[in-house]
């Protein structure tokens, strides 16, 4: 242990003593690794915020809504879920745990003490909290007592509390949405944003009251996120849902389905499946950016070799072995690639966080530790492989001749 | 302590095959002062290699301190030129960027030495040929004389059975060789054996024993007249 650590002052000794063709040389591994720490670091802080946007939408949970063609959408034929369908849900599958209806009631604006602000408005039931995992910072969720009362109750997301200039602590006031009077029982956990759209400017109230308020609305919108007991069995609640849809909808044999029933995390998942594509295709271009470092580093070193031919005919009339010589220049590679490696993360990191600070709305930049120690060893491991051609050439050498070389 | 026994080094240069030394039977014991002496060609720094574990002979036995060392792999040569040899050189062979206390370290690096023992025996060694006060100092700070006394130096501080020169005073110039050549007969007096390798009749004059090579033959080995003391 104590003989690594001398050989690696004599290696450190042996690159300072060359600071800028050290430097040039390791430049091509300094470039490479700057360029995958800043665009993972780009790539993992967009997908975490991502990931962390939607981890509260479990795999197990599923949603229901109905499918709507773009050009009946625009004539007006707007196809709807209706309560039946969620009743059927609710009571004739089996394997599903909760059901959690949502419904959007576009009651017009919220008004406070003079102030006005618009948020979405949407009708849930208590199942909401589990199976959307909306939560609340302050204060409660809609319960099953005010769904039963439909009581005049609300929960509001952050943005209406600013927007309307309410107390930190709102419990208890009243706001005005549209013509009804509500009281205030929660606060939503803030969640920020996701593109750019704020996921606070919104209010929930409970579904029966929604129902009523909304009841000779042409345009409400419903749709039913649902939790399967069984993870296992995602797929056969899903078969059995469709079926029991289809029944309820009236929708004869053979003809399409007019709803969809998604996984809630599809998203996600899609977003992931891009991103370990990017990482992909940037591992092959870091591979061969590496590759030619790596090469740069070779021929630095058999150069360097040659020159100090004499020097390693000296050390070995002094007593050194093959492999002391041998782990003498594979240091000194390995290290020069380290060095390298470990300046190109530091700058990969710095541009990272440039670039995400320059594109408007953009999540920070973020790279896991793991990633970080992968390429500072993996451009250690490029030094050492590129290393061993001029290392093994040193600890070759004869001797005589090497001491004859001038 | 050195026993060559029928020693015959040949070289294949392209298609011809160089006779370097044809049958060598030497013996030198210990504490001797010996100057190996010969023209260029003659095969002395052959033979020298071959003492000093550099090179191995095509042909013959090399006893050194009671052990063969002519089935010894490349490794285990490099343990006895670490162990048993001290080397110096005509052009003084220092490592360039290095101190003198770590040039004078360096053999000890390859023992396995722990660094404060290796300083404290590298600052003795370089105390006892006059160089205390030069131990950070670099080969480009000092002079040639204090240069080959570094390399003389690095020699001695693996205390080891030999001390081999070749042509040792062959960049100096008369007086710093005399120090030189003086440093090595107060060596010799303190029980150490020297092997001299020159083509020098002034150097060979120092020591005791002479050996002259021609033609990869010894032709001469006698001991010189007693100097005044």
């Amino acid at each position: 242990m104590n003989h690594l650590a001398e050989a690696f002052n004599a290696a450190l000794a042996s690159l300072n003593a060359h600071r800028l063709r050290s430097f040039l040389t390791t430049l091509g591994i300094l470039i490479g690794t700057m360029a995958v720490i800043a665009v993972v670091s780009v790539l993992q802080g967009f997908s975490d915020s991502i990931s962390s946007q939607f981890s509260d939408l479990g795999s197990n949970t599923l949603t229901l809504e109905a499918k709507n063609e773009q050009e009946n959408f625009r004539r007006g034929q707007i196809n709807r879920l209706s309560f039946e369908d969620v009743d059927a849900l609710r009571f004739k599958v089996s394997g599903i745990e909760r059901v959690a209806p949502i419904i959007s009631a576009p009651l017009g604006a919220t008004l406070y003490r003079g102030r006005s602000v618009t948020p979405q408005v949407l009708g849930a039931t208590e199942e909401a909290q589990d199976v959307l995992g909306v939560d609340t910072s302050i204060g409660r969720f809609i319960t099953a007592s005010d769904e039963r009362n439909s009581r005049r109750v609300v929960v509001i997301g952050t943005d209406v509390r600013n927007e309307l200039r309410m107390p930190e602590n709102p419990i208890g006031e009243f706001i005005l949405i549209g013509r009804e009077w509500f009281r205030v029982v929660g606060l939503l956990e803030k969640r920020g944003e996701i593109f750019g759209f704020s996921q606070d400017n919104r209010v929930f109230i409970p579904f029966s009251v929604a129902r009523s308020l909304t009841g000779t609305f042409e345009r409400t919108f419903m749709e039913v996120s649902f939790t399967v007991t069984n993870l296992a069995e995602v797929n056969q609640v899903k078969e059995r849902a469709m079926r029991t849809v289809r029944a309820s909808r009236g929708i004869e044999p053979g003809k399409p389905d007019d709803f969809e029933i998604k996984a809630a995390d599809s998203f996600v998942k899609q977003f992931n499946r891009i991103t370990a594509t990017a990482t992909a295709v940037l591992a092959g271009i870091v591979g061969i950016s590496l590759l030619v470092g790596g090469i740069g580093i070779m021929n630095i070193m058999l150069v360097s070799v040659t020159e100090r031919t004499r020097e390693i005919g000296i050390l070995k009339a002094l007593g050194a072995t093959r492999r002391d010589i041998l782990v003498q220049f594979l240091l000194e590679a390995a290290l020069l690639s380290l060095l390298g490696g470990l300046i190109g993360i530091v700058l990969g990191l710095l541009a990272g966080m440039g670039i995400a600070s320059l594109i408007p709305n953009f999540p920070p930049a973020h790279v896991p530790i793991w990633v970080m120690i992968a390429a500072a060893g993996f451009s250690a491991l490029v030094g050492v492989v590129f290393g061993i051609a001029p290392a093994s050439k040193a600890a070759k050498l004869d001797p005589i001749e090497a001491l004859r070389y001038e | 302590m050195i026993e060559l026994q029928g020693i015959v080094k040949r070289y294949v240069l392209g298609d011809e095959t160089v006779l370097a030394l044809a049958g060598v039977d030497v013996h030198i014991g210990r504490n001797e002062y010996v100057a190996l002496i010969g023209p260029s060609g003659s095969g002395k720094s052959t033979l020298m290699n071959i003492i000093g574990c550099l090179d191995s002979a095509s042909e013959g036995r090399y006893i050194l301190n009671g052990r063969d060392t002519s089935s010894l792999s490349e490794d285990e040569l490099a343990a006895v030129r670490n162990q048993e040899i001290g080397f110096v050189f005509q052009s003084f062979h220092l490592l360039p960027r290095q101190t003198a206390l770590q040039n004078v370290m360096q053999p000890l690096v390859y023992r396995r030495m722990p660094p404060a023992e290796r300083r404290e025996r590298a600052a003795e060694a370089l105390r006892k040929v006059g160089l205390g006060d030069r131990l950070d100092h670099r080969p480009n700070q000092l002079s040639g004389g204090q240069r080959q006394r570094v390399a003389v130096a690095r020699a001695l501080v693996g205390e080891p059975s030999i001390l081999l020169a070749d042509e040792p005073t062959g960049n100096l110039d008369s007086r710093t060789s005399a120090e030189i050549m003086s440093l090595f007969d107060a060596l010799h007096a303190q029980g150490q054996t020297v092997v001299i390798v020159t083509h020098e009749p002034d150097i060979a004059a120092h020591c005791r024993r002479t050996i002259r090579v021609l033609d990869g033959h010894i032709v001469e080995d006698y001991q010189n007249p007693a100097r005044a003391a």
